[in-house]
């Protein structure tokens, strides 16, 4: 049995679907990577993905929802009543996905929440590996990775302009470009 | 002509295997995923600046690498990736997960069918549905044609670069053969999207079992023939061995997975270690070697089309006891009906028409669903609001990671070598880009 509380900068500890997830302090996420690298043993950052839930539970949900124990068909009903998803802490959540590499493949997510402007600190120094994935994040979802060696854009064009995969981002909203127009 | 064994050991500017680890870790921290021009070499009229691709007939689509060479030695390598960008992610966002399915497999358009089954899995794992065992058995049936036909790919083109063309038609003969089995079950060559959620599109046609059968006794021979071809050819092995060393730390700490991670001498594979579908009742090995270069990546990948081959033999041996057996869960909400009770049912049509034009609802949640695809680990996160639409989905490639380690690869190597190199990772650009 793992402690999880002894992480650094642990919030909280969360099952579900088989799957930990930690909240960490987004300040102390490198502290919290290097401990679970060296002392539990999470050899490698099979990945880092940010997700933006601006506008999340703006629009309830109604109708049937499967659920994974049993099969309610009643509730939320079609008519009137609707379900909610549970409120974030802020706007975008940062998931690194540990693995160790023994028997068992225990994995465990730690993650941490940020506000626009706010800053995560990059955890290339703990995993080499996470060198282009931040800067994958930073550049579809706008996250900055403070100490980060070359944080520049990764699959966008340099002179793009905003982070595509945010939720305020339009779908088709890159201009269309002719060569006769330049 | 005699044919030797063994290739003498080159001389080598740098260390093969990479920088000593940090004290006090268990990984060392100092493996760059850019290969900077030493000191000594940077005001050097001697260094100069090559680009190669984004389109170069050995770049394996449209990868970019600026290179720096001294002479035919590389120095200085960055990879620049996305210019296959596709959004697909993005996407997906705005579809339903039943329409969602088909994009998966147009990510990394040579493993389709192992990327289709993350996604399903993600979704199925929300949504807690059981998965009949026919549909169990069956997609790992595919899965593992589908790893077949990625390491045929691998193998054909990387021995094209280094000038034995002979293998690339003979390795698209096979590939031929595993198509035209995809293209009998699912109707399509590539991009099949026969796995849905909640089990398999249709049945498995009648015909498949004997074809496939003719199929599975033919590659042990055909594998014999790559074999007599590459592994005693004095060419292959002097372009191969000792090159593009990765040691096992710096893979770790590059994050690689797969054929790759087990080529330098790590034994890791989520089939067995994390079993997933039914690869616990399977028996099959875990090909690892040491040496973690070209040749030992071109081994792992030969040896895991042996084991693919048996395991196939073991899910036809399961699967024609399972005629008649349901191929898809009995969920009215999630699942299709049977196409021929709308014309007698209203309630099959209603459903029909509200997974159709609504699409199914899916539990609030995230979810990290990991498989072994041919390239290594793929991943897919998920995260859902309780919505028919995903509200996250994000891809872990396999590819992608497998770039990051051109850098360490390359330390030392030749230019001619870098091609070599960049070919035994196996990345698929479209897996890598998105």
């Amino acid at each position: 049995m793992t402690r999880w509380e002894q992480m650094p900068g642990f919030v909280a500890v969360r099952e579900a679907f088989g799957e930990t997830t930690v909240t960490i302090e987004a300040e102390r996420i490198r502290d919290a990577c290097l401990y679970a690298r060296d002392e539990l043993g999470f050899d490698v950052c099979v990945d880092v993905v940010a997700t933006d839930y601006l506008g999340w539970g703006s629009s309830g949900v109604s109708g049937y929802i499967g659920t994974p124990d049993g099969r309610d068909i009643n509730a939320p009903m079609t008519q009137g009543l609707q379900a909610l998803p549970a409120p974030k802490p802020k706007r975008f959540s940062v998931s690194y996905h540990l693995l160790a590499l023994r028997p068992g493949a225990p994995r465990v997510r730690l993650q941490c929440w940020v506000d626009e402007g706010e800053r995560v600190p990059s955890v290339v120094s703990v995993w080499p590996t996470c060198d282009w994935h931040e800067r994958e994040q930073f550049d579809l979802m706008g996250i900055v990775f403070e100490g980060h060696p070359n944080l520049t854009r990764l699959l966008m064009p340099d002179d793009w302009e905003g982070h595509p995969l945010r939720k305020d981002y339009p779908l088709g909203g890159e201009p269309v470009r002719f060569s006769d127009a330049e | 002509m005699t044919i030797a064994t063994e290739t003498p050991p080159r001389t080598r500017r740098w260390p093969i295997v990479g920088e000593p680890p940090y004290e006090g870790s268990r990984i060392p921290t100092r493996v760059p995923t850019i290969l900077d021009v030493p000191e000594e070499l940077r005001d050097s009229e001697d260094v100069f600046r090559v680009n190669f691709g984004p389109n170069h007939p050995s770049m394996h689509g449209v990868l970019r690498l600026i290179v720096d060479l001294d002479g035919e030695e590389v120095v200085g390598l960055q990879a620049v990736i996305g210019y296959l960008h596709t959004g697909f992610e993005k996407t997906m966002e705005s579809k339903t997960y039943w329409k969602c399915v088909t994009y998966p497999e147009r990510i990394d358009y040579v493993g389709y069918q192992n990327n289709e089954l993350v996604f399903v899995l993600a979704v199925e794992k929300l949504l807690g549905i059981e998965v009949p065992e026919k549909a169990t058995w069956m997609r790992m049936l595919l899965c593992e044609l589908n790893r077949i036909h990625s390491h045929l790919v691998y193998l054909g083109t990387s021995a094209l670069e280094l000038g034995a063309i002979s293998m690339f038609w003979y390795c698209f003969r096979e590939r031929e053969q595993i198509l035209d089995l995809f293209e009998l079950v699912t109707g399509q060559r590539m991009h099949t999207r026969y796995f849905q959620v909640g089990g398999l599109a249709e049945d498995i046609p009648p015909g498949f079992f004997p074809e496939c059968r003719r199929f599975v006794e033919w590659m042990p021979k055909a594998l014999d023939d790559y074999l007599a071809l590459l592994d005693r050819n004095q060419i292959w092995l002097e372009r191969t061995k000792g090159i593009g060393v990765l040691a096992a730390q710096d893979a770790i700490a590059l994050g690689q997975t797969g054929p790759n991670l087990r080529a330098s001498g790590v034994d890791w594979d989520l089939r067995r270690d994390q079993p997933y579908l039914a690869y616990d009742q399977v028996d099959f090995k875990v090909p690892v070697y040491p040496d973690g270069d070209v040749y030992a990546r071109y081994r792992v990948r030969m040896d895991e089309m042996a084991e693919s081959t048996r395991i196939v033999r073991q899910c036809l041996d399961r699967l024609e006891r399972m005629e008649g057996r349901p191929w898809i869960a009995d969920d009215r909400k999630v699942v299709l009906p049977p196409r021929e009770e709308l014309h007698t049912s209203m309630e099959s049509l209603i459903h029909h028409f509200k997974i159709v034009t609504e699409g199914f609802r899916v539990p609030e949640g995230e979810v990290y669903v990991a498989i072994e695809s041919p390239r290594g680990e793929s991943g897919c996160y998920l995260v859902s609001d309780g919505g028919p639409r995903p509200w996250r989905v994000h891809f872990r490639s396999p590819s992608f990671v497998a770039l990051e380690a051109t850098a360490t690869c390359a330390r030392g190597a030749l230019v001619a070598d870098l091609i070599a190199i960049v070919g035994s990772l196996d990345s698929v650009m479209g897996d890598t880009d998105r």
